[in-house]
């Protein structure tokens, strides 16, 4: 090695510890005592571990079940919908031969470039469409997003055209070539769209911020922006306990709960990311 | 293809005009069949874009009416530019839009030139530890994952006046703690580090591609003729990379008239002394609809943004289309 590559070596070490670093402190004071906290401040190793914390967290963990739960289930529903809804939008929108290929383009693509805003999307979905307080409103709003919807565009578009014609000589339908050529041949692509989704769904508040306040609708990510904003939550909740209150350290406890799964899946399929980035950002067309 | 060729020389004129006609109505027949197939698949996505993207389209015009719930949209009065002389008869209109602009201004340029720096290093060390350049990528591009929620607990961890991180290390050299969630002038930075922390790692993954889709044969020609590592990246690598910079410069000043909701909402905390530097336009138009209740008010903000934002995407276009046709997004 150069002395030049030693030097940027050193400093992408730097630069990727001081990225970490937050998520050092947090995962630290999770695992620190309330007294610590207050004694010492947030430390980026606790003086003594303790998983009170969490123990704390998980003794009464109805609501972040709850919360879990309702994550869990708008994540896999819009993930699932939405790559299907999106594939099924985009895949029209490949073939030359599709007459309305154009006009219907651009109705997807204008919806990039101009959009009503929030006070007519938030009188719509609750005071025409109803739909506040259900898990539609956390799902619905997000389904297709029209940028994924061309990414899956200019992928079916790359395939083989051969493939199309032939199933189509053979007698095959345009739903079974969809499901039966399409699909298959575009599984990468549909995986990527589905991880970003899927991250859309999971990290989601501003849905809930808007249109949620059925507590036991409430999804992990909005339940814990309440906590931030009212520890109260968790004062209250404890008092009936009477135990100490870990109030800053619980907090923290909840937020590595909830990056926990994030983590992991980002570790077990970091390349799709990769690609996805290089897929959107690269080629835009 | 050629249909009468296909049928034969013996047939009469008639005869053939028939069985001619006969297969056009086939073929466009099978025509409107597929595209009717493939207009039914479409369907549901179309039905999705049209309630929740078109619908509230067309609900600008509440930003022309005195909304009342009872009434609807279409019911309620028409009261013509009233909301919007409301709007820019306070001093909220020029705060919002100022601190949208600069704010956002000071993204775009934090961003690119951390990302760049980043993808220029990476690039450096892309030949010497596989295992290594991978893991700078991967730990740069993580806070990417994060929500703003989740990040507002990362910024509380450093910031709570407290117990906070950074107090604490003031503290311990003797400098003064500072309240930071009441000190507004230093908010612009505050939320310029962390939008660089959150996307320089993704940005310059992008970038990072655009390097390695360089030739390598320039850089080997380069080294022949004894160029610095340095030069080359003044000489090779940044011009070569110029159409993507530029392209990603463009789109995000389309962008500017929109700020990302979360970063100025949660990571304030949504702290009313902070407003001075951090109220913006999305956070104004959510506050006055959804505590304040002035939907008149909202919607103004909200169709103001709209449609300047409209405008700037398409100059940004235009001006893509200019520099780099192929790039254009339309």
């Amino acid at each position: 090695m150069r002395p030049g590559q030693i030097a940027i070596h050193a400093s992408l070490l730097l630069l990727s510890f001081l990225f970490l670093f937050p998520l050092v402190l947090l995962v630290s004071a999770s695992l620190s005592s309330e007294t610590d906290i207050s004694r010492y401040g947030f430390t980026l190793v606790p003086r003594r571990v303790t998983f009170d914390a969490y123990q704390y967290v998980l003794q009464e963990p109805s609501q972040i079940l709850t919360a879990y739960a309702v994550t869990i289930t708008v994540t896999a529903i819009g993930t699932a919908a939405g790559v299907l809804v999106m594939a099924l939008l985009a895949y029209p929108l490949s073939r030359p031969d599709f007459s309305w290929r154009r006009p219907l383009s651009f109705v997807v693509f204008f919806t990039l470039l101009f959009s009503g805003g929030l006070v007519p999307l938030y009188i719509l979905v609750t005071h025409y469409l109803q739909i506040n307080n259900t898990l539609w409103a956390l799902i619905l709003p997000y389904l297709v997003m029209p940028w994924y919807v061309f990414l899956l565009r200019a992928y079916f578009a790359g395939l083989p055209r051969e493939l199309i014609d032939a199933a189509k000589v053979d007698g095959a339908g345009e739903w079974r070539i969809f499901f039966q050529i399409v699909v298959p041949l575009s599984r990468p692509a549909l995986a990527t769209i589905a991880l970003f989704c899927a991250l859309t769904y999971w990290n989601d508040w501003y849905l809930a911020l808007l249109f949620i306040n059925n507590p036991a609708l409430v999804p992990l990510q909005y339940l814990l922006y309440q906590i931030s904003t009212n520890i109260q939550t968790l004062q209250t909740s404890s008092q009936a306990f009477g135990v100490t209150i870990p109030a800053l350290s619980a907090q923290m406890a909840i937020a590595v709960l909830a990056i926990g799964p994030i983590t992991l899946a980002f570790l077990a399929v970091q390349k799709h990311f990769v690609s996805g980035i290089t897929l959107g950002g690269v080629k835009g067309d | 293809m050629n249909i009468p060729s296909l049928l034969g020389a013996k047939r009469s004129p008639v005869v053939s005009a028939i069985v001619l006609q006969r297969e056009r109505w086939r073929l466009a027949n099978a025509n409107t069949k597929r595209d009717v197939a493939l207009l039914m698949m479409m369907l549901p996505g179309l039905l999705v874009l049209f309630v929740f993207a078109y619908l509230p389209m067309f609900g600008i015009i509440i930003a022309f009416k005195d909304y009342r719930a009872y009434q609807g949209v279409l019911g309620s009065q028409w009261v013509g530019l009233k909301n919007f002389q409301y709007l820019f008869g306070t001093d909220d209109a020029r705060r919002i839009v100022v601190n949208t602009l600069a704010m956002n201004a000071l993204f775009i340029v934090s961003v690119l030139v951390v990302a760049l720096a980043i993808a220029l290093l990476l690039k450096e060390v892309q030949g010497s530890s596989r295992w290594l350049s991978k893991f700078y990528q991967s730990t740069l591009f993580f806070p990417y994952l994060f929500s703003y929620v989740i990040i507002n607990y990362f910024v509380f961890a450093l910031l709570n006046t407290s117990n906070g991180f950074v107090n604490h290390t003031l503290e311990a050299v003797g400098v003064h703690p500072v309240n930071w969630y009441q000190s507004a002038q230093s908010w612009p930075v505050i939320l310029t580090l962390v939008t660089v922390w959150k996307n320089a790692g993704f940005w310059s993954i992008v970038y990072l591609a655009g390097i390695i889709a360089i030739n390598p044969e320039y850089y080997e020609a380069a080294t022949i003729d004894g160029a610095s590592r340095w030069r080359q990246m003044w000489r090779i690598t940044l011009p070569l990379l110029k159409p993507l910079i530029v392209i990603n410069l463009l789109l995000s000043i389309g962008r500017i008239f929109y700020a990302d909701f979360g970063l100025f909402y949660q990571v304030t905390r949504n702290a009313p002394e902070l407003y001075p530097t951090t109220d913006v336009i999305d956070t104004y138009v959510y506050r006055t609809l959804t505590t304040i209740g002035d939907v008149g008010m909202a919607s103004a903000a909200g169709t103001f943004q709209a449609v300047v934002g409209f405008f700037l995407v398409l100059l940004s276009n235009w001006l893509v289309r200019r520099t780099e046709p192929q790039s254009a997004i339309f």
